[in-house]
């Protein structure tokens, strides 16, 4: 990557790459990335860092955004239910739902665009202003430095805060269910847990570690492809988000049925 | 053939080219700099004197022709030997390329961290040393972006010193900067050659910092070296384009 940036400075180079072009440099870049995983030096100071960054960090919005999502599960689920007569259904429903779907595509989500557009922008940034460069003369392997723990640290998080976004999502929606009608908490969560099992729970929870990579590796393939200063920083981070928004979902679609075939019951 | 080995020069350059897409920025160049010697590329703006010294550190790969650092072929170096080159190679950047999100002294500490068995203490004392040589010890603390152009480009220049490097390369040292300030980091270059006997590339457009620091002056028009040799000789040379960059610069 940075030893043939041919980011020169120079006028009329390098034309705008075609999207099979696009398809190619990503999966050049994913196979160093993976390779370089796993081969020392490890950073882990700046591992920890970046995790800190993109756990800690997001954690206030996951949080809010889940339970935000709780409470409109709660309220128009607890409608449909009622209309069938299924009321009792109520705290199933809502966990279930959380656990499998809401809680991991909202935090993934969340995450895409704050962290996606952050990682896009820093690199962006540091592309054009030479900083990757200065790296790099400084005999330091950048690709190691700035994306593999950019990456592993958004591997390791998103699983994590897809727990807490899980838990606030449930919490929430039992608090958004009592205010209509008082339901103890424990109850609420005895009922709801009772058909859960550790196959609901672990597939679901573990597919937003590829969510991470996806929203890693977007973020940095794009913010290191910048060129053209502000502007295309601004271009780098807002085709992180959306990239990695759009690749979240698909690979959601494929996991969703995947994990159908591979655990069912 | 492949050129042999030069251990008496610090570069040498053989044959180089490079280009990109239609465009050929270097086109057979030919250079050497002694061990010690202080060499001025000087050139227009967008003649590929910043390609020349990208190339010289690796990060970019020319397409024909030999480069040899420091006794060493680099041309086709893998990752790990071009980064044991470049630790005996210091690159000062035109824009400073200072790391934004760390401070001055930590920027300076940032090759003794990766490259030196140092504890975090005793990183921080070496760099605090090393840019009190540059005149900045007092703005350790502060952030990149709250010092001057002239302090950034001071700054890059103490961090590319870190690891005492054996060759210097400069881009445009004094680009964008008021002639006082120029004259400042002009001497600060030859004080640190004059200290530690580096040998250096300097790559710039101002005839003046030439006539200041060089042993040597070479002169780039569109992608070939037109005049090597003294500032002297080339303030007498007859070559009609020459003779322009003198009297413009």
């Amino acid at each position: 990557m940075p030893n043939e940036t041919e980011q020169t400075g120079f006028s009329g180079e390098v034309p705008s790459p075609s999207f099979l072009v696009w398809i190619g440099e990503l999966g050049v870049f994913t196979t160093r990335l993976v390779r370089s995983i796993f081969a020392p030096p490890f950073h882990f100071k700046e591992l920890f860092q970046q995790m800190h960054e993109v756990g800690t960090r997001s954690l206030p919005l996951v949080v809010l955004a889940s339970a935000a999502t709780g409470v409109v599960l709660s309220l128009q689920t607890r409608e449909s239910l009622v209309r069938f007569g299924a009321k009792s259904l109520l705290p199933v429903v809502i966990i279930l739902t959380i656990i499998k779907e809401s809680g991991p595509i909202i935090t993934a989500l969340v995450v895409c665009g704050r962290v996606g557009a952050g990682i896009g922008a820093q690199l962006g940034s540091m592309k054009v202003t030479e900083q990757i460069d200065a790296i790099e003369a400084s005999a330091v392997d950048s690709f190691k430095l700035l994306v593999v723990t950019r990456v592993v640290a958004c591997v390791l998080m998103l699983p994590l805060l897809t727990i807490v976004a899980d838990f606030s999502g449930i919490l929430v929606g039992w608090l958004a269910n009592t205010m209509v009608e008082h339901v103890p908490l424990v109850p609420f969560l005895a009922d709801g847990f009772k058909p859960v099992t550790f196959q609901d729970l672990i597939p679901a929870t573990l597919r937003t570690a590829l969510f991470g990579f996806i929203i890693g590796l977007l973020g940095c393939f794009q913010g290191l492809r910048t060129t053209g200063g502000t502007e295309g920083v601004a271009r780098s981070a807002t085709s992180a988000v959306v990239l990695s928004s759009l690749f979240v979902i698909v690979a959601d679609v494929w996991l969703v049925r995947l994990i159908q075939i591979v655990f069912r019951p | 053939m492949k050129p042999t080995t030069d251990q008496t020069a610090a570069i040498r350059i053989t044959d180089l080219c490079k280009t990109f897409g239609s465009q050929t920025v270097l086109n057979r160049v030919n250079l050497q700099v002694k061990r010690g010697e202080t060499l001025v590329v000087l050139g227009r703006s967008g003649t590929g004197k910043s390609v020349l010294l990208r190339l010289l550190i690796g990060l970019q790969r020319p397409d024909s022709g030999s480069i040899q650092v420091l006794g060493q072929e680099i041309t086709e170096l893998l990752e790990e030997p071009l980064y044991d080159i470049r630790k005996r190679i210091g690159f000062v950047f035109q824009n400073s390329a200072l790391y934004d999100s760390l401070t001055v002294v930590e920027n300076v500490a940032f090759p003794l961290k990766y490259h030196r068995r140092m504890t975090a203490s005793q990183r921080h004392d070496r760099a605090l040393e090393i840019l009190s040589q540059v005149g900045m010890d007092q703005a350790a603390a502060k952030m990149p972006t709250d010092i001057s152009g002239g302090m950034k480009k001071r700054v890059g220049l103490a961090r590319a010193l870190a690891l005492e490097p054996e060759l210097m390369l400069y881009d445009e040292p004094t680009a964008g900067l008021d002639p006082i300030t120029s004259g400042e980091i002009n001497e600060l270059i030859l004080k640190l050659q004059q200290e530690r006997a580096m040998s250096s590339i300097v790559v710039t457009h101002e005839i003046h910092s030439a006539a200041a620091i060089s042993d040597r002056v070479a002169l780039l028009d569109q992608g070939s070296i037109v005049f090597d040799g003294t500032f002297e000789a080339l303030k007498q040379s007859d070559d009609a384009f020459v003779s322009l960059f003198v009297r413009n610069g």
